[in-house]
């Protein structure tokens, strides 16, 4: 499939060209060859999950999944997601909308709050809130955590794509004879449509994956379930169908966004310098406004950090033993850095295809990594235990399958940055300096290679930190003996020692801290494309 | 865009297109290239003598640019033969890549490397290793090139982003010099530009590149730009080749319809011709190589129709449009005399609608009659089916 489809291109070059190929800097076919071949491997925990549906057999199959437990969790999944992402998509429009549209208080501050809970990993926020309320568990306290946890993902494009809306678009409602009220409703809200449908598979995804703060308020869904059938029968047919199940789900969500995402166009049209943003006064509305955004930080950020330290407080010198928490410090950093490292070599050449030659092939790319994005950690997880017990035992519970696993979870991160720098060099520079003797591979190197350096640095960093707060797939995939923060403070925890755990929750939070920063600024300039 | 028509220019050479002289430096032959099913070149036959000036001109979509990328070696073509200096360099087997080339290349916007400062840009081409000199040479270079396109020496340490439109395209220009490329290719590098600095910077350019005695060749979808940047002009419709001529050739004698519209206004009328005069309702105009005798059409320029005393040519004014240093006025043509009294059907005309120009505002106003001459030489088209 993959030289056919370069071949038209090079026909003529192939047999006319003896000299030097003219396509930098590899040619067209090495690169596809490769970007097909990493979509392939994108491509295996899906393929893992299709292949154990059909080997399991119809009629097991059926009566794996059409049982009491799976309705159970069924319900519990679907209730857990139909009120948290409304909620999700509540908080963070009227959150970005206070900060963006109104002349709210301290709002340069008020934004960075807001986005700041993403700095807690959830399991984290969790064991805080059972610090807090030990009796929490159930649904209830689901949505709670989940929706703190995750309303930032609705903010930040939200507020994103409320900064770069164009004030005309209002100024034009508003001599159509619109209120502000109803410019809100009728203009300004269905701009920010991409964004809350991005915003709200983000959360629905999380929902699907996360593991550790459902585990700790003893919350079942399909993921949590799926760890306890690995925990017990290793790699049961139980296990591998609600896998399925949840595969499934998570398809359909893909499917959703897709779908109400349609076809339409929301970038600004016409070119000009574009007006100031209008702020809707708030008067005597600014003192509640301030009360809900203040209540809402407390609860989602506040709350979490102030038990993290009420904990080391609490713990006093003995927890920092340092022949405990340096290794796992290092082992994070190791797989930190080697797993960011891998994804951008992973992401360079999707990126490369999808910027310098659109068209149906990298869009065909595009769509496997999307699809590749909405695998929950646990299924990915799954999939590499599996394909390297039965297909390469060496391998297994080494270090190159875990990164491998780190890799596929986040190449869509990586994805966003490189694509970014790539389109900030253009080839014409690359042909710029061929033109003034440069051989391709050189121009390629010291021109788009430099160029798009920072944002690689960037998107490293992101993949580097989302690897330090990992937890679902490093418990499956981490070799024997390896310790990172994250599976620490989870073991910690899981046996009540809370004093513990807190140094491992305090070093994630801070090396969240950056990652929220970076996705911020990141969610402005990628509004304005 | 108002040729001269009092001054009487020297004869001007009619270059032919394919033949390949001795002293051309880039020499294309028969050139096609398709994307995908598209074909954009359908068999490009040009040649550009040693030190001369083309400019490539046409609407957006005709060609030029690829044709441009194919002679910098950007692409390939896929039949035909490119030549530099007598060497083919792509085609028949033959491929020399685009650094090999010995060409300079500045694209639309500059393409300057945002990472590297003005001096570093321009050095960028230049090899210290072999710069008699080293370091020192390359700074001394710089600062002569940055010179030569009339740019402070001292820019060198400014980013790109810390210049103006018009000095990025000088400093890509400087940069393209570095090297001293026999052929320079310039994708229209002057319409980013504001409509003040593009004429100061084309002009500086040009004067640079002369200077420099280097082969150079312009694409520009802009008709003005071709006719004053280049000492030979080929037009560009459809990814072939319509004309390729002097300026003042392929301006005031259009080889179709087509390219004369696209090169500046024309006044289109029906006529009859008879030997080299040709009868319409301007009367009888004297055309230049008849192509054809009877039925055909009639190309004026809107300057070569000038408002005169008294006369039998007049017509009425429909409308006229103020521009500051000239008025368009919109004219609808009476029958001529001698057609109307003998009503020979052999003689079209009447009643169509012209544009013509004029300095003086106040000399026409709607419904007023005026008397017309034509001044200088038409030319026909057979007529279109």
């Amino acid at each position: 499939m993959t030289t056919d489809l370069s071949a038209p291109a090079r026909r003529g070059t192939t047999t006319a060209g003896r000299g030097n190929s003219p396509r930098p800097p590899f040619g067209v076919s090495a690169v596809s060859i490769l970007a097909v071949l990493i979509a392939l491997f994108s491509l295996v925990p899906l393929g893992y999950v299709v292949y154990m549906t059909v080997a399991t057999g119809w009629d097991t199959a059926v009566a794996l999944i059409l049982r009491p437990r799976v309705g159970e969790l069924l319900a519990n999944t679907l209730l857990l997601m139909a009120a948290t992402v409304p909620l999700c998509l509540l908080l963070g429009v009227a959150g970005a909308w206070l900060v963006e549209r109104t002349n709210l208080r301290g709002r340069r501050i008020w934004a960075v709050l807001l986005a700041a809970p993403l700095a807690i990993p959830a399991f984290v926020n969790s064991y805080a809130w059972v610090s807090a309320i030990p009796s929490l568990g159930g649904l209830g306290s689901g949505i709670l955590i989940s929706t703190l946890s995750y309303f930032p993902l609705v903010y930040i494009p939200a507020a994103a794509t409320l900064s770069r809306l164009d004030p005309a678009i209002e100024q034009s409602a508003a001599a159509l004879g619109l209120g502000a009220w109803r410019a809100l409703f009728r203009v300004v809200l269905p701009q920010l449509r991409i964004a809350l449908t991005g915003g709200g598979l983000l959360v629905g995804l999380h929902l699907l994956a996360e593991y550790g703060a459902f585990a700790m308020i003893r919350f079942d869904t399909f993921t949590t379930a799926i760890m306890t059938q690995y925990r017990s029968t290793f790699n049961g047919a139980a296990g591998n169908m609600l896998a399925s199940v949840l595969v499934f789900f998570c398809l359909l969500l893909l499917m959703a966004e897709v779908r109400s995402r349609g076809t339409a166009r929301y970038a600004r049209i016409g070119s000009g310098a574009q007006a100031r943003a209008l702020r809707l006064p708030l008067h005597a509305y600014q003192i509640p406004s301030q009360a809900f955004l203040l209540a809402l930080t407390a609860l989602a950020f506040g709350l979490p950090l102030y038990y993290v330290l009420k904990w080391i407080v609490a713990g006093g010198a003995d927890v920092w033993t340092a022949a405990e928490f340096l290794p796992a410090l290092l082992a994070t950093f190791g797989y930190g850095l080697a797993g960011a490292a891998a994804t951008i070599v992973v992401a360079f050449p999707m990126a490369y295809l999808a910027v310098r030659r659109p068209g149906w092939f990298s869009k065909s790319l595009e769509l496997s990594n999307y699809v590749t994005s909405s695998m929950p950690g646990i299924v990915v997880a799954l999939a590499f235990v599996t394909v390297s017990i039965r297909v390469m035992p060496g391998i297994y519970q080494t270090a190159g399958v875990l990164v491998a696993a780190y890799v596929l979870l986040f190449l869509p991160r990586a994805l966003v940055n490189l694509r970014a720098g790539l389109a900030q060099a253009p080839k014409e520079l690359d042909e710029a300096a061929q033109a003034l003797g440069k051989p391709p591979l050189l121009a390629f190197i010291r021109v788009t290679l430099r160029l798009t350096a920072p944002a690689a640095a960037g998107g490293a960093a992101l993949v580097f930190l989302a690897i330090a707060n990992e937890l679902t797939a490093t418990l499956l995939l981490s070799p024997n003996g390896t310790k990172t923060l994250a599976t620490e403070f989870w073991s910690k925890s899981s046996e009540i020692d809370y004093a513990g755990a807190a140094p491992y929750a305090l070093l994630m939070i801070l090396l969240s801290a950056p990652m929220t920063y970076l996705l911020f600024q990141q969610s402005k300039k990628v509004a304005g494309q | 865009m108002t040729a001269p028509s009092t001054r009487r220019l020297p004869e001007p050479r009619v270059s032919p297109s394919v033949a390949a002289t001795t002293n051309s430096h880039l020499q294309i032959t028969d050139v096609t290239k398709n994307f995908g099913s598209q074909a954009v070149l359908r068999g490009v036959n040009l040649s550009v003598a040693k030190g001369g000036t083309t400019a490539i001109v046409g609407p957006s979509g005709s060609g030029k640019t690829t044709l441009l990328r194919l002679i910098a070696g950007f692409e390939h073509p896929d039949t035909g033969t490119i030549s530099l200096n007598g060497t083919t360099v792509a085609g028949d087997g033959a491929w020399l890549p685009a650094h090999k080339r010995q060409i300079g290349y500045v694209a639309q916007d500059g393409a300057l490397f945002p990472h590297l400062t003005v001096g570093q840009n321009v050095a960028f081409g230049l090899d210290p290793a072999k710069l008699e000199g080293g370091r020192r040479a390359v700074a001394a270079r710089v600062a002569e090139l940055l010179d030569m396109v009339s740019l402070d020496p001292a820019m060198a340490k400014r980013r790109p982003h810390q210049l103006s439109g018009g000095q990025q395209q000088r400093v890509a220009l400087a940069r393209a010099l570095a090297r001293e490329p026999e052929l320079m290719l310039l994708d229209e590098p002057f319409s980013a530009l504001d409509a003040g600095l593009r004429v100061a910077t084309r002009r500086a350019v040009a004067k640079v590149l002369a200077e420099a005695g280097v082969t150079t060749i312009l694409v520009t979808h802009d008709q003005a730009e071709a006719l004053s940047f280049a000492d030979q002009v080929a037009v560009m419709r459809g990814g072939k080749l319509a004309q390729i001529g002097n300026p003042f050739v392929v301006y005031t004698r259009p080889a179709d319809r087509a390219t004369a519209e696209f090169l500046g206004d024309a006044v289109i009328l029906d006529a009859w011709l008879e030997g080299s005069l040709a009868t319409c309702s301007l009367g009888g105009i004297p055309v230049r190589r008849p192509p054809a005798q009877g039925k055909v059409q009639l190309m004026l320029r809107p300057e070569q129709i000038r408002i005169a005393e008294d006369g039998p040519i007049r017509g009425v004014v429909v409308d006229t449009d103020y521009f500051g240093p000239e008025t368009t006025v919109r004219l609808k043509l009476n029958v001529p005399q001698e057609v109307a009294e003998h009503a020979d059907h052999r003689y079209p005309g009447g009643g169509e609608v012209i544009t013509i120009r004029h300095w003086n505002a106040s000399i026409a106003r709607p419904g007023m009659e005026l008397c017309l001459r034509v001044v200088g030489e038409a030319v026909a088209f057979p007529m279109e089916d």
